[in-house]
């Protein structure tokens, strides 16, 4: 149980995927512009991560692994990953009008971010059975979750300051972000 | 110029996948700790590139544009998979230090973004030649942020001692330090305006849509523009 509980944590806050591992970087950057639109692609991420882990566990331990099929794993994953997002983004569709609504064109995007595969892959490395994968996979969500939605918020009070010209834009997230990343390797001290 | 060889120019200085394009940022965020990390995954990098570049070149006719995305995945996948099976036999320091991010080239948006921009309009041999060129813009680029973040944050470049370790800024080999110095290397660009040229990418068809970042940036682009 405890170990459990570990996995989790350490996912979310002390190996955080996006300023630990520099996983998913790219929608991190792009879509931190607004807290609303951070936040359901949080949400999305969480619910296609947690999903991906579990199919991605299931066809490692009963598929691959039995048949000697290991170095198929990466072509084998992220075929899952961009079906299992096509599945859930027409599953959305017909049965939450509301929930593909607030998701909907994140739902696309989450097919190329890398912070997904990374954890699957992560997950066999570190020989995780069903459940831990599972935690593992929603844990890191929850630590993207906080990170984009973190950064959003500190966009919004950056868009009112007068900064120099050459630090707008990109420059000045990445600086922001190196900070978030600084406050977070404080949380390395709960790894026990 | 030689149109082959403005191809590698185009890669190197003029539309450098890390620097200008801001493509690909979290492999030159996460192996950027040592300057043998840049080099051992941009080369990586660029040898799937190559070799992707050509296989989707020479498939262009056959592949239906319907399904293009996945099958240039496909492709791009068997290519990491045999590039990882090759640095994990002959390479095992490679592999080690650079681990989870040799199978993540996949996801790689410059590989899928000259896929879509470059390689699917053009003959075998441009594509090639593309496709070093931007390896190697890569390559460089990683290294050079690789070799800053070493030197000052362990005191060595390449490996080599240049001053006791006592006086290095360990925070730039840490998380954080990727951050920074990538920032900087955007904020020296910006100061000297190489970013003008990017506008004019983004309205092209530098950007068809292959990560968030590019599409995120499209859409700001078309917004300005509209104002």
């Amino acid at each position: 149980m405890k170990s459990l509980i570990l996995i989790m944590i350490s996912g979310a806050l002390i190996n955080n995927v996006v300023l630990n591992q520099f996983l998913g970087i790219c929608s991190f950057l792009g879509v931190s512009k607004q807290l609303k639109a951070s936040a359901s692609l949080g949400g999305a991420v969480i619910f296609v991560m947690t999903i991906a882990s579990a199919v991605a566990s299931l066809l490692y331990t009963f598929i691959l692994k039995p048949f000697g099929l290991d170095f198929m794993k990466t072509i084998v994953f992220i075929l899952v990953i961009a079906a299992l997002v096509q599945i859930v983004e027409m599953f959305l569709k017909k049965k939450s009008p509301s929930v593909y609504k607030a998701l909907g064109i994140y739902l696309p995007l989450i097919t190329t971010n890398c912070a997904v595969l990374g954890i699957a892959l992560t997950n066999v490395q570190n020989e995780y059975n069903f459940i831990e994968s599972v935690l593992a996979g929603f844990g890191t969500a929850v630590g993207f979750t906080l990170a984009i939605v973190l950064l959003a918020g500190i966009r919004s009070r950056i868009r009112e300051e007068d900064l120099p010209a050459p630090v707008r834009g990109a420059p000045i997230v990445l600086i922001s972000a190196a900070l978030m990343s600084i406050a977070f390797m404080g949380f390395s001290g709960l790894s026990f | 110029m030689n149109k082959y060889l403005e191809r590698l120019y185009n890669g190197l200085i003029k539309e450098n996948p890390t620097l200008i394009l801001m493509l690909g940022m979290c492999p030159t965020l996460a192996v950027s700790v040592r300057a043998m990390n840049g080099i051992g995954m941009g080369l990586s990098t660029t040898a799937v590139l190559i070799l992707s570049n050509f296989v989707i070149s020479l498939l262009r006719k056959v592949i239906p544009n319907e399904v293009r995305l996945p099958a240039y995945i496909v492709i791009v996948a068997s290519l990491v998979t045999v590039t990882e099976l090759l640095i994990e036999a002959y390479l095992p320091s490679v592999y080690k230090a650079l681990g989870i991010y040799i199978p993540l080239i996949v996801v790689n948006c410059i590989i899928l973004g000259r896929a879509e921009a470059y390689a699917n309009k053009n003959t075998p041999g441009l594509a090639v030649m593309d496709g070093i060129g931007m390896g190697l813009g890569f390559t460089i680029a990683l290294t050079l942020a690789g070799l800053v973040r070493e030197f000052v944050g362990a005191g060595t470049a390449f490996d080599l001692r240049i001053f006791p370790k006592e006086y290095a800024v360990g925070i730039f080999i840490q998380p954080p330090g990727a951050f920074l110095v990538i920032a900087l290397f955007i904020i020296i660009m910006n100061a000297i305006g190489i970013k003008t040229r990017q506008r004019e990418l983004v309205n092209n068809d530098g950007c068809n849509g292959c990560c968030a970042t590019c599409m995120t940036r499209c859409e700001n682009a078309k917004e300005d523009e509209a104002k």
